[in-house]
């Protein structure tokens, strides 16, 4: 094992901030019911994190980029996830080429 | 057919289930994870950091935005400050996630949770749209991600100067269209429509303006008040 002890340190610290933000979710809400706006609300988080996730590359990066994100919602209807992706891939390198 | 072996072939169907769902993310993960490693390398990380780094941390986007700011002396406080921006949208998805992780409790649940990444929350979240999340369809979708992680980070720390650029094959958009896909498995209709337009709309206008990770948690944020504004009456009675 060749690990310089400053990289050890940085990557216990990072390693106990990544496991607390996975574990505080699940304790805090192992016991939460919801009703009404509140579960509209939380059941909105998993769309709204995927997107805000991936936006500054399907709108904010160029023409390319956002067609071919149009070209993957549209196979998203009807293809599984790897057909989604191939499509997605191939609409990029395509439009890339083209723009 | 008796009990027991109904109970088994139950159990093998939700680990082939499991491993069903994640082989498209995990192919979607190798390129990533060989531009990782590779990038680990020219600020002359060895390969046994980067293992190490894969193995605990565990998060591309904690670990792409540590590498990104790396340099000696080291900055401690900025790794700290940018791996808590990042992941903090972990708590989000795990508040949402654990009222469906009923045949998780003790150890399992911190298990559980070691294991969560974007991809295995997602389908977790697709799974209980349909049918009750159970211990062996999480472990055999969450932790090939773990394994296949470390795997391709390490190889592109070994490789790394070998590799061209994969925005050149268009892999850098592997990620996007991955969870395009998985979006749509989260559709309710119009509600989703305004969901998408704040979260999107707001992510992408804060990534210009003040740049990534704010974008992701401006976005989440967005997100989450929209389908409140917007959800039924009669729902909210």
């Amino acid at each position: 094992m060749n690990v310089d002890h400053r990289i050890l340190l940085a990557i216990l610290m990072m390693s106990a901030v990544t496991y607390f933000t996975r574990l505080a979710g699940f304790l805090l809400a192992s016991r939460l019911t919801l009703r009404g706006r509140a579960k509209a609300a939380i059941e909105a988080i998993p769309p709204a994190v995927l997107f805000a996730l991936i936006a500054p590359m399907a709108l904010a990066h160029g023409w390319p980029e956002t067609l071919a994100a149009v070209a993957a919602g549209l196979a998203a209807t009807r293809l599984p996830l790897l057909g989604v992706i191939a499509v997605g891939v191939g609409a990029v390198v395509a439009l890339r080429a083209l723009f | 057919m008796n009990m027991h072996s109904a109970h088994r072939a139950s159990v093998s169907e939700e680990i082939r289930q499991g491993l069903a769902d994640i082989a498209p993310v995990l192919v979607a993960m190798v390129p990533i994870g060989l531009l990782f490693g590779a990038i680990c390398t020219t600020k002359a990380w060895t390969t046994s950091e980067v293992w190490l780094m894969s193995t605990l941390v565990f998060s591309g986007g904690a670990e792409f935005a540590a590498i990104g700011i790396w340099q000696v002396p080291v900055p401690y406080l900025a790794l700290f400050v940018s791996t808590l921006l990042v992941s903090a949208r972990h708590i989000l998805m795990g508040v949402s996630l654990a009222p469906k992780m009923h045949a998780f409790s003790g150890w399992r649940l911190w298990a559980a949770a070691w294991f969560m990444t974007d991809e295995a929350w997602a389908l977790g979240e697709r799974r209980a749209r349909r049918q009750p999340i159970t211990i062996a369809y999480w472990f055999f979708m969450a932790v090939p991600v773990h394994i296949v992680w470390v795997a391709s980070t390490v190889t592109g720390s070994i490789v790394g100067p070998l590799l061209g650029d994969p925005a050149e094959i268009g892999l850098d958009f592997a990620f996007t269209a991955l969870f395009i896909g998985l979006i749509a498995g989260f559709w309710r209709g119009r509600l989703t429509v305004w969901v998408l337009v704040a979260s999107g709309g707001a992510s992408a206008l804060v990534a210009m303006l003040v740049g990534e990770p704010w974008n992701v948690l401006a976005g989440a944020a967005a997100g989450i008040a929209a389908a409140w504004f917007a959800a039924p009456d009669e729902e909210a009675a």
